[in-house]
């Protein structure tokens, strides 16, 4: 075997040393934080006593709902939208281009301004969507009515991300061999069959990619909320984020680590619950329907 | 099962781009038969293909199914079944029900789908992977499957095949082919086979059709392609070493090739006056000897090559460059001197690359 030369090392202590110093320290800090009750400078070691108060914490438990009704609304609109979309988007051409760039487009904004976007979108003096409503005669209210301000933040993340998911559909639609729906063709399959049987298992990975991003994106959604409604009116729009932001502000350090990493836990768990799931599904010999 | 008819069949992408992608077609495939569309890359024989199944639809001419036009008509329409060159199945379906899917699309009841599938798979051994996920398969697996599911339907009128062996492992390869072979015996199927391996297409069709830049240049069995190629691409594009082809200039009552003059019939040179001309001779039909001969070509041997079974002799004699295949036992070195002719009914004449009719004579 070669020896490999071991002063390539050396080269790495300067990326090391700033990862350690922007991300493992932190870390190490916040679990550290975690285990300890911390005011004025001073610290207790108080074991796991901040983790059961925020298994126990009415706030932490309805932003925890919220959190997972959202992000789980927000997969079920994107992911079949996405899907569509990239459907009906031109295969070559200028026109694939042009579609390509329209489509992308939300997705180059920072997250601040399409909250600033939005807020202005929304705005009950300026904005088009109030205007809108009230052709129908709906009095839209984005800072006082719950239900407008909850689904104006879902249409805002929708408007945001369902572009990424028509992206990976589009290049994996790209990537099915012509023969596959030659031959469905000749099968005599539906539309819909052939969907389901060719283009559905095709768009596995780029789908199992897109969820796992879109799942772990929405559950840290903060900036954009922030901007539009800033959790309110309540805390109806007051996700898990917001919930940790308000605790970090409170110098609440020791609360704030121990929500932090069951937090990321949380992510952590779903989304590997999520990655099992896409990956299996239909891949297993799977029994006839008759043999 | 159906007879197979193109009339007058061409093919642009492009509408009014002129480009065209196959042109002048007429071919015919009698029920039931087994043939071959044997040609280079790119000359037209997948369009071709698609032409017949309904994957596309002709800019010019008609497609006839048992002498009903169906030009018009959508690939399940005319019930063509296709195997294409990477295998294609149903990746989340069992093979059950991969091979019970053309069935289930047009409504067929249980009892006749697992009759059906269950006899099919008998015909391609796939009884012991029905229950299996399609996906987890090999190649050649697929590749059966994709022809089942071709077959499954008893209406199928005929099966298309393009290219379907190139990702088959070689030693997958030949038993597949004897497996068509078996088929095609059995249930008496129209079938054409696209290949630009002509081993392949000799060896699998009865008929076979030789393309090249979107024409069909040659209709007829393996030997007819070999004893009497009717265009100079036919003759060296077929054989291995193909055809000597040689050019030709029209003199008084024959041809000139080289410093050797070739005597025709004078209806034989009518019209060929401004015409490219070229003679092909397959190198197996040169009769060479050591002992001078009377009119043969005294030529000297520049190369020998071995083949295995036979011997390759690159000869120069005449002003003409030519190869002969002669019996690997035969004693010939580099430098030896060889009396060669070119025996009359064996030598053909091509105009503007085709056969001049009159020496196509019939082949003992």
């Amino acid at each position: 075997m070669k020896t490999e030369n071991q002063r390539a090392w050396f080269f790495l202590i300067p990326a090391l040393l700033v990862m350690s110093i922007n991300a493992f320290i932190p870390i190490m800090t916040v679990i550290n934080y975690s285990f300890q009750d911390i005011f004025a400078g001073s610290a207790i070691w108080i074991g796991l006593e901040n983790y059961v108060r925020v298994l126990n914490d009415s706030e932490f438990r309805s932003a925890l709902g919220r959190q997972l009704i959202f992000s789980f609304l927000i997969l079920l609109i994107q992911v079949p939208l996405g899907i569509a979309i990239s459907l009906g988007m031109p295969k070559k051409g200028w026109r694939a281009t042009v579609a390509l760039v329209a489509v992308g487009l939300p997705l180059l904004i920072p997250w601040n301004v399409v909250g600033i976007i939005w807020r202005v979108f929304t705005r009950g003096d300026l904005g088009l969507v109030p205007v809108f409503f009230n052709l129908f005669g709906y009095d839209y209210n984005v800072a006082n009515n719950a239900v407008d301000a909850y689904w104006s933040v879902v249409a805002m993340d929708v408007w945001h991300w369902t572009p990424l998911i028509v992206l990976l559909c589009y290049s994996g639609l790209n990537a099915i061999p012509d023969a596959f729906y030659q031959a469905a063709k000749i099968d005599g399959a539906s539309r819909w069959s052939t969907f389901r049987y060719v283009t559905l298992p095709r768009l596995r990975s780029v789908l199992t990619i897109g969820i796992l991003l879109r799942f772990m994106d929405s559950f840290r959604i903060y900036s954009e909320v922030d901007m539009l409604t800033g959790g309110g009116p309540g805390t109806t729009t007051a996700f898990l984020s917001d919930v940790l932001v308000s605790k970090a502000r409170a110098n609440e350090f020791g609360y704030g680590g121990a929500l932090s990493l069951i937090y990321f836990f949380i992510i952590l768990i779903i989304s590997y619950v999520f990655f099992l799931v896409l990956t299996n599904v239909g891949t297993a010999d799977e029994t006839p329907k008759e043999a | 099962m159906a007879k197979i008819e193109l009339i007058d069949v061409a093919h642009e992408y492009q509408i009014g781009s002129g480009d065209y992608a196959v042109k002048d077609i007429n071919i015919t495939w009698n029920d039931g038969v087994s043939s071959a569309l044997l040609g280079p890359s790119g000359c037209g024989k997948t369009t071709l293909l698609k032409i017949i199944s309904g994957l596309l639809r002709p800019s010019e001419g008609t497609v006839l199914l048992d002498g009903e036009d169906v030009t018009g008509l959508s690939p399940q329409e005319r019930n063509v079944a296709q195997v294409f060159q990477f295998p294609v199945v149903y990746e989340t379906l069992s093979v059950f029900d991969n091979l019970a899917f053309p069935l289930r699309n047009r409504g067929a009841n249980k009892q006749e789908v697992r009759e059906r599938v269950h006899e099919i798979a008998e015909m391609l051994d796939l009884q012991d992977l029905l229950k299996k996920g399609a996906s987890s398969l090999g190649a050649a697996e697929k590749q059966r499957i994709s022809l089942g599911r071709g077959i499954v339907r008893k209406d199928t009128t005929a099966v298309l095949f393009d290219e379907p062996l190139t990702v088959i492992d070689p030693h997958m390869k030949w038993h597949l082919r004897r497996k068509l072979k078996e088929l095609h015996a059995r249930l008496g199927l129209t079938m054409v086979y696209v290949t630009h391996d002509q081993h392949e297409a000799l060896t699998f069709a009865e008929q076979v059709t030789v393309m090249d830049v979107g024409e069909a240049l040659q209709t007829g069995s393996p030997r007819a392609l070999h004893t009497r190629p009717a265009a100079p691409f036919v003759g060296y594009f077929i054989g291995s070493p193909g055809m000597n082809l040689f050019d030709a200039t029209l003199q008084d009552d024959g041809v000139m090739v080289g410093d050797l003059k070739l005597s025709y019939p004078s209806e034989t040179l009518q019209g060929l006056g401004g015409k490219k001309l070229q003679v092909g001779i397959r190198p197996e039909f040169i009769e060479v000897r050591s002992d001078p001969d009377d009119g043969a070509i005294k030529s000297t041997v520049e190369a020998v090559n071995l083949t295995g079974s036979s011997l390759i002799l690159d000869l120069a004699g005449k002003g003409l460059d030519f190869k002969v295949r002669v019996m690997e036992d035969a004693d010939v070195n580099e430098g030896d001197t060889l009396y060669a002719t070119f025996p009359d009914e064996r030598v053909i004449l091509y105009a503007d690359g085709r056969a001049v009719k009159s020496t196509l004579k019939e082949a003992a």
